[in-house]
């Protein structure tokens, strides 16, 4: 990441020299993916390359993208989170419930902030200390948040608090008359955080050593539990995050929002070039992913042409070509 | 068994350093088997100690007791006098104990520095210093003469320097107790004497290594004591200049005190005429496990494959069968050239093979005897043609019967049944195909004496019948009353051949020992080096 | 013969437990619960209606755990399902003779091919490029249902086709043809995997990879047989969905029901590590998870929470199954056994 000049070769050789490091090969794949779809799409389409357009990637997808954070962590250690979505689902609901009830909206967040965190570690205990499969343990986690939001409602709540409706307006203006709302400031907040976790401390660094071999990283006497049951957590935190941003943008809380929204998660990660297996892959990879999944969804819509299932099947072929990639990458290696 | 402790200079004799650690009467069980029963170790600091013993002798165990991989049943482990009992491989660390394991246990997907600090990395601010780690990982790497980027990924370099890091990494650890289990296997000679070189500088600081090796001539070079091991139980303690290499063979593989049957074996007639072999191989060699090597196999023949652990008799079993695909030579089966591209080709070619790791890569543990009986069968024949239920159960009976198979239930699920049982489903499995050769990897280890006897018996009678085994075990008594020819192994290639005749167990080990060089037969040379033989 | 017998009895007492507790919950709650009428000649009553709703699922596990016998996962069966649902639903609303028998036949076979083609694709990426199962299928959950909107050019496509009708909806001999679908196939499973080598072979793949491949057993075909075993029962599923409609949903037809499917083989007591797998296990599991649904607004809990109830199964049967928690259960009986009493009632 950082520079750091050690040796006596001259930066020019260097620079010469340079091919970038295989961990940041499928980075790049996934931003030059991204920058041609631009391309292509500013060529067809008038209006595409505005900045505006750009920026509205992540003011749209904001919540996918706290979702897709949660997520790395989670893969990065060769797990998977399938409770994603229903958590959205039901922290919009705790939010819509708890606000109509009277709560002040600080409480309420800090509520489902709570709750998200807690249902994830719950996951993490259990996946880690009674080894049961990331996959059904988080299933299982799938099928509670869903339920429990039917059991605070079967119908959507409206939310007609104040400070939710003003940070749901509130936009930040940019340069260039573009503007920014602050659920897509929090989600790059997010984003800078985790990859600082993950490069910075020892924790960020013992999930990828996790991922890489949990064997190994038990005999090098790292916190393995730790950071098992703790991905989960961060995942079930990012979620219930995910859900107020989720909250913010449709103001309202409903059972049935967020429906497979962890399969845009996963999709979004794996994309952005993080290995399934566990071990390799950044946050900005999942960034980018979730960018792409939105540039798609904006080349369709500005093509006008194009119905809208050819979104679900472009993700899939893109799945498809980033693991059989990712297969043949790691073949290669062993 | 005779379990005689010799000890060198007396443990409390005067100037005698204590020792570091000293683990005393250690048993440990696993689910039907004793893997360390009683064993005492010792480890002196300044010294450089090397535990040895065959397959099974409870090297690894002893060691992950050592290291807090596995609780003891009994037994008492002091370090620096003071009783530990390990919870984890981080209380072994941070009581000062590190370990180099068989395997690079390291996460190749991190930076060589990042493998050598993690879990102490400098940090700084509350973020982890990486300018300053990486320093730091240079440092230690300069000290061990290693010129190796800190930067750079670990799975951009090859096994031998990832196995270098792994050392770097326990090294840095200021260890006071530093354990090498097999750390040489993937090293080429360069890389062990530099290895040697960073082992003989800790040991002058004081650190108490722990090695483990299969190669003799290592572990004659560099270890000051040793300890030997078999079957789970204490043999002896040595000083190293006290042995020599047959001495230590001969503890090491031991000899059988029970009185088998003794059994016929018709040598072959050396007048005969040489009829045309079954299978021939030329070259037959695999990057890393077997260096190019010729084998011709008759039928009605017993080739017994002789040597330790590591010598490549497993790995050549595996080329025989195509178990894993061999990079060089030539396969003739009946004078026909093939390519034995797996174990389906295998078997097309009247080829059988049992592992001599029975429950990972023989035994289906929870099917039946039976299914695991006609397992081999069934899969020659596809799925749509099931073995016919009255031809599966005269087969399965009759092999119940006739190896006294217990329990003689055809139902009982394999994963209960005892070690010897299982392994004469297992060569049921094989001969319900009828091969024509039989390949057998340490067939009767951790088997009890009866079942053992039972299978000899069962090999010779094969041999009898026209079927062709090649017999490989530990045990050298075994392989020569079984064996028509004997072929031995060392460093991962063939180093002698010899008929049976008039062959006892001390040629053997003198072969293998590395210190007869009678030429035999049809083979290269008797004794060779350590360091040419290892991997270019 | 002592040994194996409690053991079978153990693996199948749990959910079959758990079953007749659902129906004696019922029974209390519904006096009427097990009765069954005759009318027009043909059978009515809750029994019949969660044997004629649960068929889908139960296909479609018949399936899973086939596949999850060799370590594998299926999560595209939901979408495999839209899919045949789509393309029978457009082929007969394409037709000249819309109400034809014969139109209704193709149209099923045309779907049911296709659907051998996606378990064709799933099989290839799982055996021969060895990726892991539930990536590779991922890839066709996530596009399938686009694939199915792109059949039904996102339209609900209705049909009006008697002989497909009868499908989902239909009656033979007073039984409604759903159930006897999925008894047919139950039986074939049964009869392809126990009375050939199938079943045994595909156990020995998912107990022992490695000394299964070293026994010369050909692991790949078995996978890639399994993976068009389960994506032909969902085909069927998809058709029964689509039949008792009358319409092809691309967007929820079959929508869950891969976790449905893999709930009713885990609680069938199948595991998901592989293995030994117990076909009556996953229609027990498959009935228990359709009798829940019907169970729970029966007693008066709004249905949408049946959620909660399948999230406590999962997690009691997965306890059940796992070695640790057993362990933590005979060492330390109250603490660990508390949440999972509470589980099961």
């Amino acid at each position: 990441m950082s520079a750091v000049t050690v040796g006596s070769t001259s930066w020019v050789d260097r620079v010469k020299g340079y091919s970038p490091p295989q961990r940041f090969v499928p980075v790049i794949a996934t931003f030059v993916l991204f920058v041609s779809m631009f391309g292509v799409g500013s060529i067809r389409y008038e209006g595409f390359a505005s900045p505006q357009v750009l920026v509205n990637l992540l003011v749209d997808n904001a919540f996918l993208i706290v979702l897709a954070v949660g997520m790395t962590f989670v893969i990065l250690t060769g797990g998977i989170d399938l409770s994603v979505g229903s958590v959205v689902a039901l922290s919009t609901m705790i939010a819509a419930a708890t606000l109509r009830a009277g709560w002040p909206p600080v409480l309420s967040m800090v509520t489902v902030l709570a709750v998200g965190t807690l249902l994830g570690l719950l996951m993490g205990l259990v996946i880690h200390y009674f080894q049961i499969q990331p996959f059904i343990a988080t299933l299982a986690g799938m099928f509670l948040a869903r339920g429990l939001c039917y059991l605070i409602s079967v119908e959507s709540i409206p939310i007609r608090d104040d400070l939710f409706g003003s940070l749901s307006s509130a936009t930040i203006t940019l340069p260039g008359d573009v503007y920014l709302t602050y659920t897509a400031v929090i989600a790059l907040v997010v984003v800078g955080v985790a990859a600082w976790v993950l490069h910075m401390t020892r924790f960020g660094r013992t999930v990828y050593a996790v991922g890489g071999s949990e064997a190994s990283a038990l005999l090098m006497g790292l916190r393995v539990a730790r950071v098992k049951v703790g991905v989960y957590a961060i995942s079930g935190f990012c979620s219930a995050l995910a859900g107020l941003l989720f909250s913010l943008y449709m103001l309202s809380g409903y059972s049935l929002h967020a429906v497979g929204m962890e399969l845009d998660a996963i999709a979004a990660v794996v994309i952005g070039g993080t290995l399934l297996t566990g071990g390799r892959g950044l946050v900005v990879g999942s960034l980018l992913g979730v960018l792409v999944l939105g540039a798609i969804q904006t080349f369709i819509s500005f093509d006008g042409t194009l119905s809208s299932w050819w979104t679900k099947i472009s993700i899939g072929v893109l799945l498809l070509v980033f693991v059989v990639m990712q297969r043949f990458f790691s073949r290669r290696q062993s | 068994m005779q379990t005689t402790v010799e000890t060198g200079p007396s443990p409390t004799g005067v100037g005698q350093p204590t020792p570091v650690v000293q683990m005393t009467g250690i048993s440990i069980g696993f689910p039907g088997v004793k893997a360390l029963d009683g064993v005492d170790l010792r480890l002196l600091p300044g010294e450089i100690h090397a535990v040895m013993g065959e397959n099974g002798a409870g090297k690894s165990t002893l060691i992950k007791a050592l290291t807090g991989v596995y609780s003891i049943d009994a037994g008492t482990i002091t370090v620096d006098g003071t009783p530990h009992s390990f919870s984890g491989p981080f209380a072994s660390q941070a009581a000062g104990i590190s370990t180099v394991y068989q395997e690079v246990n390291l996460c190749t997907n991190l930076t060589v520095a990042e493998n050598m600090m993690l879990g102490r990395e400098p940090h700084r601010l509350g973020r982890i210093d990486t300018r300053r780690m990486n320093q730091r990982a240079r440092e230690v790497l300069d000290r061990l003469g290693l010129d190796i980027d800190a930067r750079s990924q670990l799975d951009e370099h090859p096994i031998a320097i990832q196995q270098l890091v792994a050392i770097a990494r326990a090294v840095d650890i200021d260890a006071r107790v530093l354990i090498l289990d097999e750390p040489t296997s993937s090293l080429d000679a360069d890389e062990v004497s530099r290895l040697f070189d960073v082992m003989r500088t800790l040991r002058a600081d004081g650190v108490a290594i722990l090695f483990v090796s299969h190669f003799l001539d290592q572990v004659f070079e560099i270890s000051d004591r040793m300890t030997v091991l078999r079957n789970g139980r204490l043999v002896a303690e040595h000083l190293t200049a006290d042995m020599t290499q047959l001495s230590l063979v001969q503890e090491m593989i031991g000899r059988e005190l029970e009185v088998l049957d003794r059994i016929d074996r018709t040598p072959a007639d050396p007048a005969a005429p040489e009829p045309a072999p079954l299978m021939t191989v030329l070259g037959l060699g695999r990057k890393g496990s077997l260096e190019a090597t010729d084998l011709t196999l008759h039928d009605g023949e017993v080739v017994g494959v002789a040597g330790l652990l590591g010598s490549g008799r497993t790995e050549l079993a595996r080329l025989l069968y195509g178990a894993d695909s061999a990079d060089t030579g030539e396969v003739e089966v009946r004078s026909r050239r093939v390519r034995l591209k797996g174990p389906r080709a295998a078997i097309e070619h009247g080829i059988a093979f049992s592992s001599e790791d029975r429950r990972a890569e023989g035994i289906i543990g929870e099917l039946s005897i039976a299914d695991n009986m006609i397992l081999a069968m069934q899969a020659s024949r596809g799925w749509m043609r099931p073995v016919p239920q009255r031809t599966k159960d005269a087969l399965v009976a009759k092999y119940i019967e006739a190896l006294d198979i217990r329990p003689a239930d055809p139902q009982a699920m394999m994963r209960n049944l005892s070690g010897g049982n299982q392994q004469k489903v297992l060569l049921a499995r094989w001969l319900i195909t009828e091969p024509e050769l039989l390949i057998l990897d340490e067939p009767t280890r951790g088997i009890d004496i009866g079942a053992k006897a039972q299978i000899q018996q069962l090999v010779a009678e094969l041999a009898r019948d026209g079927m062709s085994v090649v017999f490989i075990s530990a045990e050298l008594e075994e392989v020569l009353r079984l064996s028509d020819r004997v072929v031995v192994m060392r460093d991962r290639r063939k180093i002698a051949e010899r008929d049976n005749v008039d062959l006892d167990v001390a040629d053997v080990l003198q072969i293998i020992a590395g210190e007869a060089s009678s030429p035999g037969p049809a083979d290269a040379a008797g004794a060779v080096p350590h360091q040419e033989a290892s991997r270019a | 013969m002592p040994d194996l017998r409690p053991l079978v009895r153990h693996q199948l007492m749990w959910p079959v437990l758990a079953l007749v507790v659902l129906l004696v919950v019922n029974v209390v709650a519904t006096p009427s619960f097990f009765s069954i009428r005759m009318q027009d000649g043909h059978l009515y009553g809750s029994l019949v209606d969660i044997l004629r709703n649960g068929a889908p699922v139960l296909l479609v596990a018949l399936g899973m755990t086939l596949v999850i016998a060799t370590r594998g996962i299926d999560l595209s069966v939901g979408a495999i399902a839209a899919i045949a649902g789509a393309v029978a639903c457009t082929s007969i609303a394409g037709s000249s003779q819309e109400s034809a028998t014969g139109t209704a036949i193709v149209a099923m076979s045309t779907a049911l091919a296709v659907c051998v083609l996606l378990g064709l694709w799933n099989g290839f990426l799982v055996s021969v490029l060895g990726i892991q199962p539930i990536i590779a299928t991922l890839v066709l959950m996530t596009a399938g249902r686009g694939l199915a909107m792109l059949v039904t050019d996102g339209q609900i496509t209705t049909v009006n086709n008697p002989a497909f009708r009868r499908l989902g909806a239909g009656f033979v001999a007073t039984l409604p043809v759903a159930i006897i679908v999925a008894l047919v196939v139950l039986g074939i499973t049964a009869v392809l995997t126990r009375r050939t080598a199938l079943g045994m072979l595909i156990e020995a793949v998912g107990i022992n990879p490695e000394a299964a491949r070293l026994a010369g057993v050909r692991s790949r075909t078995i996978i890639w047989t399994v993976y068009v075993f389960a994506a032909f029962c969902a085909g069927i599923a998809g058709l029964m969905i689509a039949s008792n409609t009358s319409a092809a949903d691309a967007n929820n037809a079959g929508l869950f029901i891969e976790l449905d499917a893999i709930l009713a083989v885990v609680i069938g007591g199948t595991s998901l590590a592989g293995g030994r797998f117990s076909l009556t296990g996953t229609l027990v599991g498959a009935l228990f998870i359709q009798t829940l649904a019907t169970t729970i607004p029966t007693i008066g809990i709004p249905a949408e929470t049946n959620y909660l109830f399948k999230a406590v199964a999962v997690i009691v049967v997965c306890l059940l199954q796992s070695p640790q928690a057993r362990a933590a259960l005979a060492v330390n009986r109250r603490p660990a056994a508390a949440p999972v009493k509470a589980g099961v009632a």
